[in-house]
């Protein structure tokens, strides 16, 4: 299903739901996120997969998230998430601390229909004794291997993308992106924004279609130009350092973060379509 | 220290010392140093010790997503990683999650990223944390993001190799559990290194100082390695090694 612009697309994530994010690296849907906010999404589970920055950092601050899952929440070489570090030291936040591989572990289960899967390393971190939904138990094939953690299989609600290419049939081009296919095909539902339409069927031309998701797996799109920004675009635009850093000084105080969002976010007419 | 090198081309020679002449090596997040170590090995070893900037646009070659590096790892196909931390005591245990009494924390910082499984699959290991003192180095963390050693039920065939500040190098000897001081960097004293560390630690007889860098190495470091790490910390090419990379669209 195609969606004329984004705050339209937002629509589409209901409050409370479990909403998987990719990394700040990995193509992220920046008008989405500002979209969602615009929306008053509240409620939410929001897992990064496996860390997040900016995105989490912004639904944070807003007052959208009840619950931060992830296996770290920084904005890189501009320093501390500030949103999430206020939040989780006031108490105001409910964070579950994982680890990025037991994050895409998990996330496979859920692709193989499975109800958990075994990874090996990790016994012994505190992050298992918080985790009442892990289980350590003895090798139950008896490999030798001693004993081993069993993660229960994680279902996003929804997940989001945003991708290079897209085509009128619903497929999604991300490259190498390979992460964005493990959220994909785990979630229940992905909505997709994408930079430039393309002329043809993405799963036709067997170098496109090494790095398309199938739209099997979407449930509706969006164009949005420079939708990652003010994140980067591995082959069509770069990371914003300068806001990024410049976020993460404003944003150390609540009302510092109140400026941005007002100007940023909510004062921003809908991204729509050119 | 001479005024010949900065102080984070000293600690990019310490590390890349620590390398081995071929194998697979990975940097995470934020690693601007080991990063650039790890390039300037490759650049020494003609190639032969491989690099992945795993969250670098370019020297990254991994194809399949975020999981690819832990499947890797997790079958004994990385043979370096590096790692950090908040707080890092005498078992060699790191906390990434922050200070005081979990969950609220009186600090919070980002989390534990994949520590508390490069640890365990990664055969060697190296801490790195610039800054060397009591706040860091600490008698017992107060979160274990990732153990330093693990019982024998439990599969390890990874973990700490050596750590590397701004005043020395330790090695870990994993059946002991414990420190060993290997080298005091110019200008500082094994009292010193004692008096910043929290937890106890072996000291031989006689401590060596830590070579200063090889200059034909320093050369190469600047000529070449701010252009491959560009493209994953720019600013840091651009502050410590003086590269400036070109406006790209």
């Amino acid at each position: 299903m195609t969606i004329p612009d984004v705050d339209a697309l937002a629509e589409q994530v209901p409050d409370g739901a479990l909403l998987a994010l990719p990394p700040d690296y990995s193509f992220v849907p920046m008008a989405l996120i500002r979209a969602l906010i615009r929306r008053g999404v509240k409620d939410l589970h929001v897992l990064a997969v496996p860390i997040s920055g900016m995105a989490a950092d912004l639904l944070i601050g807003a007052g959208c998230v009840r619950l931060m899952e992830a296996a770290a929440v920084s904005l890189g070489e501009a320093g501390l998430a500030p949103s999430f570090t206020r939040a989780v030291q006031d108490g105001s936040l409910k964070m579950r601390d994982s680890t990025c591989p037991a994050i895409h572990t998990a996330l496979q289960a859920s692709e193989k229909g499975v109800p958990f899967m075994p990874l090996g390393g990790i016994i012994g971190s505190d992050i298992v004794k918080y985790r009442d939904d892990w289980k350590v138990v003895d090798d139950p094939m008896g490999a030798g291997n001693g004993k081993i953690l069993l993660l229960p299989a994680i279902k996003p609600d929804v997940a989001l993308v945003h991708a290079p290419l897209a085509d009128k049939y619903g497929n999604v081009w991300v490259g190498k992106r390979h992460e964005l296919f493990t959220i994909a095909h785990a979630a229940k539902t992905t909505l997709a924004t994408y930079e430039e339409i393309h002329d043809g069927d993405l799963t036709a031309d067997p170098v496109l279609a090494a790095g398309t998701i199938p739209a099997m797996y979407i449930s509706a799109t969006a164009q949005v130009r420079e939708g990652a920004k003010p994140l980067g675009l591995a082959g069509c635009y770069p990371i914003d350092m300068d806001h990024i850093r410049a976020y993460a000084k404003e944003a150390r105080s609540q009302e510092g973060f109140d400026a941005y969002l007002k100007r940023e976010v909510l004062g921003r007419q809908a991204e729509a379509a050119s | 220290m001479s005024e010949a090198y900065s102080s984070e081309e000293f600690l990019i020679s310490v590390i890349t010392r620590l390398l081995p002449e071929r194998g697979n090596g990975a940097i995470g997040a934020a690693s601007p140093i080991p990063g650039a170590a790890a390039l300037l090995q490759r650049e020494l070893t003609g190639g032969a010790f491989r690099v992945s900037l795993i969250h670098g646009i370019t020297n990254n070659p991994f194809t399949d997503g975020g999981r690819e590096l832990f499947d890797a790892a997790g079958q004994g196909r990385i043979d370096v990683f590096f790692l950090g931390g908040v707080q890092i005591d005498g078992q060699a245990n790191l906390n990434l999650v922050g200070t005081g009494a979990y969950p609220s924390l009186d600090r919070r910082f980002p989390g534990s990223f994949g520590s508390a499984y490069m640890y365990f699959t990664v055969p060697r290991v190296i801490l790195f944390r610039p800054e060397h003192s009591r706040r860091v180095f600490v008698d017992k963390v107060d979160f274990i993001s990732a153990p330093g050693i693990s019982p024998p039920d439990v599969h390890r065939p990874g973990g700490p190799h050596a750590l590397v500040t701004e005043l020395c190098v330790m090695s870990f000897d994993r059946a002991q559990g414990r420190f060993r001081l290997e080298s005091v960097h110019p200008g500082h004293s094994v009292e010193e290194v004692r008096d910043n560390t929290g937890f106890d630690f072996d000291v031989p007889d006689s401590v060596p100082i830590t070579p200063e860098p090889e200059p034909e190495r320093l050369d190469i470091l600047r000529a070449k390695i701010g252009r491959e790490v560009a493209g994953t910390y720019p600013d840091f090419a651009e502050r410590v090694l003086g590269y400036r990379a070109k406006a790209s669209a």
